[in-house]
């Protein structure tokens, strides 16, 4: 669906994408990950031809990056940094005017369209009022409103929550899944990892624009090898377990070189008493904290300033 | 595309309000030339102000003069230098391009608009003004030309839409350099007002003696040339010239338009 190759960009003489390789895969719920000013929206922006790469290729839904993408385009929704809307115009004016933009939309579906976007995040009360009068959350749903309006293959999605409440975060999570269910292509750009753990399958991590990470969310959780053991008789157990614990924090231990059934069955044996255990996984934030450096909003006084 | 600019452009107050402006402008002066009767002696002031008492048809011809030297330039410096710039600033402009609406079209369609906006802002000055001229100083079937001899009011009207013509594309060359900023700077009132600077360099330029090598190529120096439509025969040869030196320069600018919009970088 996306794939780039020693893709990069140099503003001046800052490299803001340095040589990345992403590979997006139909079906994929894809989530792009890294701090900020790693280099995510000037990836993004050069996918959809509006930046300009230095060297390196891409090509989106099989067409070359630019020169084929008016091919690409009409099937690709797309929110670019935050939405935008004309401030004096309503809701549905907007959309209206947006998808008369451009050829190969039908006058006469035009308006069915625009209410089922509205309809579809939760906006169908709000077309008339104008923008400029629009919370964050609802103008965040209105600019993902613009990009569902062409039922897209791929939708391509920089924080596609901000601005929501939690529940409005699980109600766009729920719509995101239902599209990709129906075989839409998301590639989220994000970095609430929590936001993207809940959403994706695979991910890739940018740090200070390369690529350091793309996997399959499950194997990066794959688990461990180890199992966390929450028990009341912890000393008991440590004795028990001989040199197999290698974390002890309160009644929780961390033992290696035993499955959590095998350990359940050996605790339980000795009449030791257990409140929960589990086989330990990575959290993703653990994963992608281990591959990234500081934001580049965080400038220390001393060593590299950017 | 082209439809939906000018769309746009028609749901815009300013649009409307700088339209209204520059009628009001000319009726104020109707209105204190019909009270107070001094019109300024003939030759001086405004032209064809002086003639305006004696009949009312060629008020259009002297509103036009009225809003030439400024208000029609700013307007149009302010509306184009918005074109592309304004969609920026808010943000549409990366939505409009991923639609995708290739960068081409979107500059002719946001040029068109501009055009379509200078004429009926320039064909409702010269239409409000034939109303309020013939309402307030009465229509005479013969005016007198600038040469002298005598025209019908059916020739005057004639010329008046030749001038309205020419003046409309006199602004064109305005429209050019603000559409140029427009693509440069993401700041609509920059693009604006360097637009107005230019105008302005040009306009002191024509009045300095030492500018006499690069006076013939100075966008606004056949500005004033449409006045020889009132002459007897009409003479055509500044006029002619002023068409071509307009034509150059929206040809030169909105070529550099083009190429940079074309290979810029969209980081709005």
């Amino acid at each position: 669906m996306i794939v780039t190759q020693g893709l990069t960009k140099r503003f001046g003489s800052v490299l803001a994408v340095d040589g990345i390789d992403l590979q997006v895969h139909p079906g994929d719920r894809y989530g792009f990950l890294g701090p900020n000013g790693s280099g995510k929206t000037t990836t993004v922006r050069m996918l959809l031809g509006l930046i300009f790469a230095t060297s390196g290729s891409a090509e989106v839904m099989d067409q070359p990056v630019p020169h084929g993408l008016k091919h690409a385009l009409p099937q690709i929704g797309a929110l670019i940094e935050g939405p935008a809307a004309y401030p004096h115009l309503s809701g549905r004016t907007n959309l209206t005017l947006i998808d008369a933009s451009g050829a190969g939309t039908s006058r006469r579906t035009r308006r069915a369209r625009v209410d089922a976007a509205l309809e579809q995040v939760g906006l169908a009360g709000a077309g008339r009022k104008p923008a400029k009068a629009y919370s964050l959350g609802m103008r965040q749903r209105l600019g993902l409103a613009a990009a569902l309006l062409r039922q897209p293959q791929l939708l391509v999605l920089d924080e596609p929550t901000n601005g929501l409440d939690p529940q409005g975060i699980r109600e766009i999570r729920d719509l995101l899944l239902a599209m990709n269910a129906a075989g839409t292509t998301l590639f989220v750009s994000s970095h609430l990892l929590a936001e993207v753990e809940q959403l994706c399958t695979r991910v890739g991590v940018l740090d200070r624009g390369r690529l350091v990470l793309q996997d399959d969310l499950a194997t990066l959780r794959a688990p461990t090898g180890r199992v966390i053991v929450h028990t009341p008789d912890v000393a008991a157990a440590v004795g028990l377990l001989d040199g197999r614990v290698q974390e002890r924090d309160g009644t929780r231990l961390v033992v290696r070189g035993l499955s959590a059934e095998d350990l359940v069955t050996l605790l339980v044996r000795d009449g030791l008493r257990v409140q929960e255990v589990m086989a330990e996984r990575p959290t993703l934030e653990e994963v992608v904290l281990a591959v990234t450096g500081a934001g580049s909003d965080r400038i220390d006084s001393s060593g590299d300033e950017r | 595309m082209i439809r939906v600019e000018i769309r746009k452009l028609m749901r815009r107050p300013r649009t409307w309000i700088s339209i209204v402006l520059l009628c009001l402008l000319p009726a104020i002066v109707a209105v204190l030339l019909r009270v107070t009767h001094l019109g300024p002696r003939p030759g001086e002031g405004p032209a064809f102000l002086s003639a305006v008492l004696a009949n009312g048809t060629l008020f259009p011809a002297a509103a036009l003069g009225i809003v030439l030297p400024l208000f029609l330039p700013v307007a149009v410096a302010v509306i184009a230098g918005d074109a592309v710039a304004g969609e920026a600033s808010v943000g549409t402009l990366r939505y409009l391009l991923t639609r995708p609406v290739g960068r081409t079209r979107v500059l002719v369609a946001k040029l068109v608009s501009v055009l379509v906006f200078l004429f009926v802002a320039v064909s409702a000055v010269a239409v409000t003004a034939y109303v309020i001229g013939t309402a307030l100083f009465g229509s005479q079937p013969l005016a007198t030309s600038l040469s002298g001899a005598p025209l019908t009011t059916a020739q005057v009207v004639q010329r008046t839409v030749v001038v309205v013509l020419y003046i409309a594309w006199s602004m064109i060359g305005v429209a050019s350099v603000a559409l140029l900023l427009s693509t440069i700077t993401d700041s609509a009132l920059g693009a604006a007002i360097g637009a107005l600077a230019a105008l302005v360099l040009s306009q002191v330029l024509v009045t300095l003696d030492a500018a006499n090598a690069v006076k013939p190529y100075l966008p606004t120096r056949y500005w004033l040339s449409w006045v020889d439509l009132f002459r007897d025969p009409i003479l055509w040869s500044d006029i002619e010239r002023g068409v071509l030196v307009q034509g150059v320069y929206v040809v030169v600018l909105l070529g550099f338009a083009w190429a940079n919009f074309m290979t810029k970088d969209i980081t709005s």
